[in-house]
């Protein structure tokens, strides 16, 4: 029994704004079939009395005061970006005609 | 996607009369921190496109994030100011999303663990017979970042739809913002509206006197979702609702719930369902059109943030915090109408004029309440809305008026002299004094001057000195005003009165 039915597939890849044809969907589903099995096996292993972490160690309260950095400079932020325009990062197109 | 103006409304009156209305709000404040949410990068407003971004704010690989101190501190004083329990524990989460306005692909977030939760909100709801209380229970405050702002560029509107690609200034990306979500609210039908404008404006003032954030709707640092569901008379499950997004000012509030209301009750009589979606206010018309339907909750698929530490904040410092609370802004409204002997419409106009803290400010210099209103509230609002400038923004200040006041109550400076002083202050001439030696506006107090102006007058209008002597005082105004207009308005009109009376020889009375 796959953790992810084609459907929730298929969900995951709309809201991920990928285009992935039936072959694709089949593929990626037994590939990522592999891998939350792996990951469930952790979950064998959790005992009852082990709560659910997002650290390795218990540290709380690690913050910074309010106090100005230096920036990166525009030139190295827009070198990193596939297009740039005015200052700006470019990017295709938001909506598809469907969506409009 | 074309605007639908055709979408039937029942008129309000119907709609209530059928349908209970059940609002809910969603307020977006941009803290006034220097710094970013996670990072130390700037939020000044206005920078360069991209010159306020880092690894972090801009999600490059590697980077990691540390929370600011200043925004939790602020975020645990907006949630104990709404009367919220502030949690032992609470962590970030990832909302994950695919829009280009975060360059992450997620927004950092708080979702099951918010920061300050079950609160409430006293407001005054204006109602027909009279001023109402209304409690507003608040459901949680949680900590989270702005997006960057988009630009669409193509297409006819500059609107998404249509657009041919966007470009992005990831800037605003990062800076700290708290959202307060209200519990659903259920009111007399009749008094929605009203409520959604007054809870607005209430929390408003409370997030201007905490000076967590500058909260000004128009520039978007302080952004309004309303939420709106109707459900038919007497039913006890709610209806589906919709979110109008961004309403960004406080009349706006109002009509967007008056707008839902209306159009809802059409669909719903008409047999029609009710879509969970996001709608766009209009504030040409106060319409709402429909936008994107809303993803669910889990499409977002939150997950505890691993890159930040949990926030738990100490009980002492919890309680430090709170010695740092301002007077409610209700309760400090009540105080002051009693002090000064003012009526809620006074308040309210000193609110909306943007003077009541500079009235304060004065009063406690020394000045009488109804004088410094005079000055605030008169030539000064007047010259701020020539401008288009807020009130607070003039270069004129609390000492500045005081000190025109005390010119004015000892005789130095009559009203026009006064306003003429004001115009100098604001012209950078510098404060009262200066401007009135500069310009020469002291009140004409020698009395000698002002014969050999009262007797030319007198002169010039025998029949109007003859009535005078006739007994007929009040006829006296019209050779006030000739003197005044003679000493270009540098004489006290009192004493000028005075004067024409004795020099005719009627008795002053
Ligand atoms: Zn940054």
């Amino acid at each position: 029994m796959p953790a992810l039915d084609r459907d929730d597939i298929a969900h995951l890849a709309r809201l991920s704004r990928l285009q992935l044809t039936d072959s694709e969907l089949d593929q990626y589903g037994g590939q990522l079939d592999v891998i939350l099995s792996a990951v469930a096996r952790v979950a064998e292993v959790a005992a009852d009395d082990v709560p659910p972490t997002t650290h390795a160690v218990p540290v709380v309260n690690v913050a910074r005061p309010d106090v100005i950095v230096p920036c990166l400079a525009r030139e190295d932020v827009l070198a990193g970006a596939p297009a740039a325009e005015d200052d700006r990062f470019r990017v295709p197109r938001i909506l598809d005609q469907e969506e409009q | 996607m074309t605007r639908d103006t055709a979408e039937p409304l029942m008129s309000f009156e119907d709609a209530i009369a059928t349908f209970d209305p059940v609002m809910g709000f969603e307020v977006h404040v941009e803290l006034n921190t220097l710094t970013k949410m996670f990072c130390g990068c700037p939020t000044e407003f206005g920078a360069p496109p991209n010159t306020q971004v880092c690894p972090v704010c801009l999600g490059l690989p590697g980077a990691l994030p540390v929370v600011n101190e200043k925004a939790v501190e602020s975020a645990i004083r907006i949630g104990l100011a709404l009367g919220c329990s502030i949690a032992e524990w609470s962590r970030f989460a990832r909302k994950n999303y695919f829009y280009p306005d975060m360059p992450k692909d997620f927004q950092t977030s708080q979702y099951d663990e918010p920061i300050a939760f079950n609160g409430a909100l006293e407001i005054l709801v204006e109602t027909e017979g009279g001023r109402r209380s209304v409690t507003v229970e608040i459901e949680r405050a949680h900590m989270e970042e702005d997006t960057g702002k988009i630009l669409h560029v193509g297409g006819a509107t500059g609107r998404i739809h249509g657009a041919d690609y966007s470009l992005i200034d990831y800037n605003r990306a990062g800076v700290p913002l708290i959202e307060i979500v209200t519990k659903p609210i259920e009111v007399e039908p009749v008094l929605a509206p009203a409520v959604a404008r007054a809870y607005v404006t209430e929390l408003r003032e409370l997030i201007v006197a905490l000076g967590v954030s500058d909260a000004h709707m128009h520039q978007g640092s302080m952004r309004v979702d309303a939420n709106l569901s109707l459900k038919p008379r007497g039913r006890a499950e709610f209806g589906t609702r919709t979110e109008t997004k961004n309403v960004n000012s406080i009349r706006s509030v109002e009509r967007a719930v008056r707008f839902e209301i209306q159009r809802q009750a059409a669909v719903l009589q008409s047999g029609g369902t009710i879509i969970q979606e996001t709608r766009h206010f209009h504030e040409s018309d106060g319409s709402t059109t429909s936008g994107r339907v809303k993803e669910e909750a889990e499409d977002y698929r939150y997950f505890p943030e691993p890159d930040l530490t949990p926030v738990a904040p100490d009980a002492t410092w919890i309680e430090t915090l709170r010695a740092t609370l301002p007077e409610p802004p209700l309760k400090r409204r009540a105080r002051i109408r009693e002090e000064w002997g003012i009526t809620e419409h006074d308040m309210q106009s000193l609110i909306n004029a943007g003077a009541l803290e500079l009235v304060e400010q004065t009063v406690a210099l020394g000045a009488d309440s109804a004088d410094a209103r005079k000055w605030w509230m008169g030539e000064i609002a007047r010259i701020s809305n020539e401008r288009g400038l807020d009130i607070v923004q003039l270069p004129i200040t609390p000492a500045d008026v005081y000190r025109i006041i005390t010119l004015t109550s000892n005789g130095s400076l009559n009203d026009k002299l006064a306003r003429q002083v004001i115009e100098g202050v604001l012209a950078g001439e510098g404060g009262p004094d200066e401007v009135v030696a500069a310009r020469g506006l002291a009140v004409v107090s020698d009395d000698g001057a002002l014969l050999e102006a009262v007797d030319a007058a007198l002169a010039a209008q025998p029949d109007v000195a003859a009535k005078i002597r006739d007994g007929k005082v009040q006829a006296a105004g019209a050779i006030v005003g000739a003197v005044m207009k003679a000493t270009a308005g540098k004489a006290d009109a009192g004493r000028v009165r005075e004067l024409i009376l004795e020099r005719v020889g009627a008795s002053p009375s």
